[in-house]
């Protein structure tokens, strides 16, 4: 079976000449949920926006059988839906369901049809009552949610999120892996939050100053590089003092 | 906040929400300029398109009081002028200014509290506005509370490390350097919305999201309004 | 100097939609040309951001504040016509949504501020940036302020609004203090933006001074025609106004009959022609003015 994405020898270079990716090497099979950790600035969201051509780096990156080139950007995004770790930067447009109703526009869709296919994917993710609203009006969970939306109108074959906790509450946060569950598109999660992304991927793949420099189990991979999530205790309080940022 | 109110108001539905947003600025349009021709003491010209206002508050179920103190912003400008043209002894500008300026913003303040905005916008688009100043302030006014906040907490974070008791205020060289980080935050959020409309597939343009569908209801309304209003001119 | 409506009289106000609306339409088409659509929410976020920047005070002596007004620092970020296309935006949903200014007159807010602000501020700029770019940066932001303002002040008294010459000249003074803090936040903000990112700030070519003769003579007239209108015994101004008929004193019975009544009296018409010549040279220049830019720019 066709592996939906495959990144053979990726790097990138910032203008000022930091490697951003050095050699990244990566599969994302049918069906499966992948997290993926990193420190801060090891390469995770660069890496990201290399799957869907917005950045353009050396190396091969082919998605759903498609190389990633000039050429082929339009398809490939219609492949590879991002909700970006700041909601107010994707919901951009005056209300819920133009906003929504972008991508499918974009791909060519007549008013109507956009329209109706925005209105579906508002009802999979629960909104479809906050059609006329401004963005500007939502909590932070429902804008990820219209987010969300906005990804799935174009019939995504794979999800990839960007630090999708960021400013969501426990409750909200509960309600995004249910929702997430429910979606059957392969999905890649770029997360610090490892019990969030454990109750969601199967494997895990760790980023270190743009190297990828291990893919595993998700508890193996935590356990390996201490990636825990802090719980209270006393042990734990000491342990966490000692470590260096 | 103020926008929070217009926007409640304009999300609310009554037969004056529902006309097109074109039949309600070309009927703005006529009363504005109607009153603008009306001579200041020709008052019961005036009460009668008070009325009409009056009458287009309660049919599009706004809350009256609200609204016509909304309007009151501009009675200081008016009545400052206003004084000194009496002062001057031309009582009938002076009279004019206030009057006429108050029932404009209240005829103002019933379209945009009946219109959400993005809709007014395109109104104004189909009625002959270039689509790119109607794009940019359809972009402003999306971000417009989010950097306003941003801007307040930048005040609220730079004054907490004032160290100075008594002054509220930002030093000159504070509140340029919380200008400058605004200006800069606010040109990569430009960069992130970027990215996030490429990652929508955005091809070049901005696809026309058609909203607008003038009625024979909406036609009738302009008609009826203009008629009407130019008919008590007249008088 | 949002001027609200029913303060201009009929003549100026209509006399501003008309000059505004082809003033405008030649910028967003200059815009259009110098940027994609992908720019859009960028021109969006920075409106929003000069919308923002006027709620900080800046503390300028005892008891008083100023703060951004915003259109030089959007040309000198963005470049003229960007420029005026966003404050035209911001001006147009001041009206609408907060009531700052009248509908009928966006026209002359729009000239005032948008094209004629925005052009006089990015003309010293334009000049001089690459030379001396503090002077040419505060040069720009203060006539920015002043002509927009002397403008509005001007539009006001030609449409018979009393204004005793002490008012007169305190409101001039006040305009110069507001320009003259509108010239130090600018320089400041423009300074700080280029420490954090040089590329923020616009570049205009290295010698212009080809066309220095010409549009310094330009600069002049702005300024000018500005101070002229305002700074002139204001009695002056209303009598002018009056004899040109545009401020209708006493025979309000009949605005619309005056209306017609105008165009067929002929020494009225010269009167009126010589009246609004003025202001149609302030916006001739401006076209001009963005004509050569556009000049220079393809060459």
């Amino acid at each position: 079976m066709t592996p939906l994405i495959e990144v053979r020898d990726l790097y990138y270079q910032y203008e000022d000449g930091t490697q951003a990716l050095d050699g990244v090497n990566f599969t994302l099979n049918v069906g499966e949920t992948v997290a993926v950790f990193g420190a801060n600035g090891s390469g995770k969201t660069t890496f990201v926006l290399h799957l869907n051509g917005i950045l353009r780096g050396q190396g091969h990156v082919r998605v759903c059988g498609i190389e990633v080139n000039k050429d082929t950007l339009v398809r490939v995004r219609s492949k590879v839906g991002v909700v970006f770790q700041d909601s107010d930067e994707q919901l951009f447009m005056p209300t819920v369901l133009e906003d929504v109703a972008f991508g499918p526009l974009n791909l060519g869709l007549p008013s109507d049809q956009a329209i109706a296919t925005a209105k579906t994917a508002l009802a999979q993710v629960g909104m479809e009552h906050a059609l006329g609203k401004a963005p500007y009006h939502l909590s932070a969970g429902e804008k990820r949610r219209v987010a969300l939306a906005g990804v799935l109108a174009m019939q995504p074959e794979i999800l990839v999120l960007d630090e999708p906790t960021t400013f969501l509450d426990p409750p909200a946060q509960r309600n995004l892996v249910h929702l997430l569950e429910s979606l059957s598109q392969a999905k890649l999660i770029v997360t610090h939050h490892t019990r969030f992304a454990a109750a969601l991927a199967t494997r895990a793949v760790f980023f270190e100053k743009g190297k990828l420099v291990a893919d595993g189990p998700v508890d193996e991979i935590v356990q390996r590089f201490n990636w825990i999530y802090p719980a209270l205790d006393a042990a734990d309080l000491r342990y966490s003092a000692q470590r260096r940022f | 906040m103020h926008h929070v109110l217009m926007d409640q108001w304009s999300q609310g539905s009554s037969p004056l929400h529902a006309r097109d947003p074109r039949a309600k600025i070309l009927a703005l349009l006529v009363f504005l300029i109607v009153l603008a021709t009306t001579a200041p003491n020709a008052f019961s010209a005036l009460v009668i398109d008070a009325a009409v206002l009056l009458a287009g508050i309660l049919i599009a179920g706004l809350p009256p009081i609200s609204l016509l103190m909304r309007a009151a912003v501009v009675l200081p400008f008016s009545l400052a002028f206003g004084l000194i043209s009496w002062l001057a002894g031309d009582r009938l500008r002076a009279l004019g200014l206030v009057e006429k300026s108050y029932l404009s913003t209240v005829a103002v303040l019933l379209v945009v509290g009946t219109t959400p905005l993005p809709l007014l916008l395109s109104g104004l688009e189909a009625l002959g506005t270039p689509r790119l100043l109607a794009l940019v302030a359809q972009f402003i006014y999306r971000y417009l509370f989010v950097v306003s906040e941003q801007a307040q907490h930048l005040r609220l974070a730079a004054a907490c490390r004032q160290g100075r008791e008594r002054q509220r205020r930002l030093g000159f060289r504070a509140a340029a350097g919380a200008l400058a980080v605004l200006f800069a935050r606010s040109y990569y959020r430009a960069e992130g919305i970027h990215r996030a409309m490429m990652a929508r597939a955005f091809s070049g343009k901005f696809a026309l999201f058609r909203r607008l569908q003038f009625r024979l209801s909406d036609g009738f309304f302009t008609l009826a309004v203009t008629a009407f209003l130019i008919l008590v001119r007249i008088q | 100097m949002h001027i609200p409506d029913n303060f201009l009289s009929t003549p100026v106000w209509a006399t501003l939609d008309a000059v505004s609306i082809p003033a405008v339409g030649l910028m967003v088409k200059r815009a259009g040309r110098e940027l994609e659509d992908t720019s859009i929410p960028l021109l969006g976020v920075m409106g929003a951001f000069v919308f923002a920047a006027q709620m900080i005070n800046f503390p300028v002596g005892i008891g008083t504040s100023g703060h951004l007004v915003g259109g030089a620092l959007l040309a000198f970020t963005l470049g003229a016509a960007p420029a005026t296309v966003v404050m035209t935006a911001i001006i147009a949903i001041q009206a609408f949504v907060f009531q700052d200014g009248g509908v009928l007159a966006l026209g002359a807010n729009v000239f005032n501020m948008a094209v004629a602000g925005v052009l006089a501020g990015y003309l010293p700029f334009w000049m001089w940036a690459a030379r001396r770019k503090k002077a040419a940066i505060f040069l720009g932001a203060f006539l920015s302020v002043m002509v927009s303002a002397s403008l509005a002040l001007g539009e006001l008294l030609i449409s018979g609004v009393a204004m005793p010459r002490p008012l007169v000249l305190v409101s001039m003074a006040l305009f110069a203090m507001s320009a003259l803090i509108e010239g130090a936040i600018t320089i400041s903000v423009v300074q700080a933006i280029e420490r954090l990112n040089p590329g923020l700030v616009q570049k205009p070519e290295a010698s212009n001074w080809r066309s220095l003769a010409v549009l310094s003579g330009v600069a002049l007239v702005l300024g000018l025609v500005g101070f002229l209108w305002a700074s002139s015994a204001p009695d002056g101004i209303q009598r002018l106004g009056t004899q040109l008929g545009l401020a209708a004193q006493t025979s309000f019975h009949a605005p619309f009959a005056d209306y017609t009544a105008f165009t067929f009296d002929s020494a009225w018409l010269r009167r009126a022609t010589a009246g609004l010549a003025g202001l149609l040279l302030v916006y001739a220049v401006c076209v001009a003015f963005g004509k050569m830019i556009g000049r220079r720019r393809s060459a």
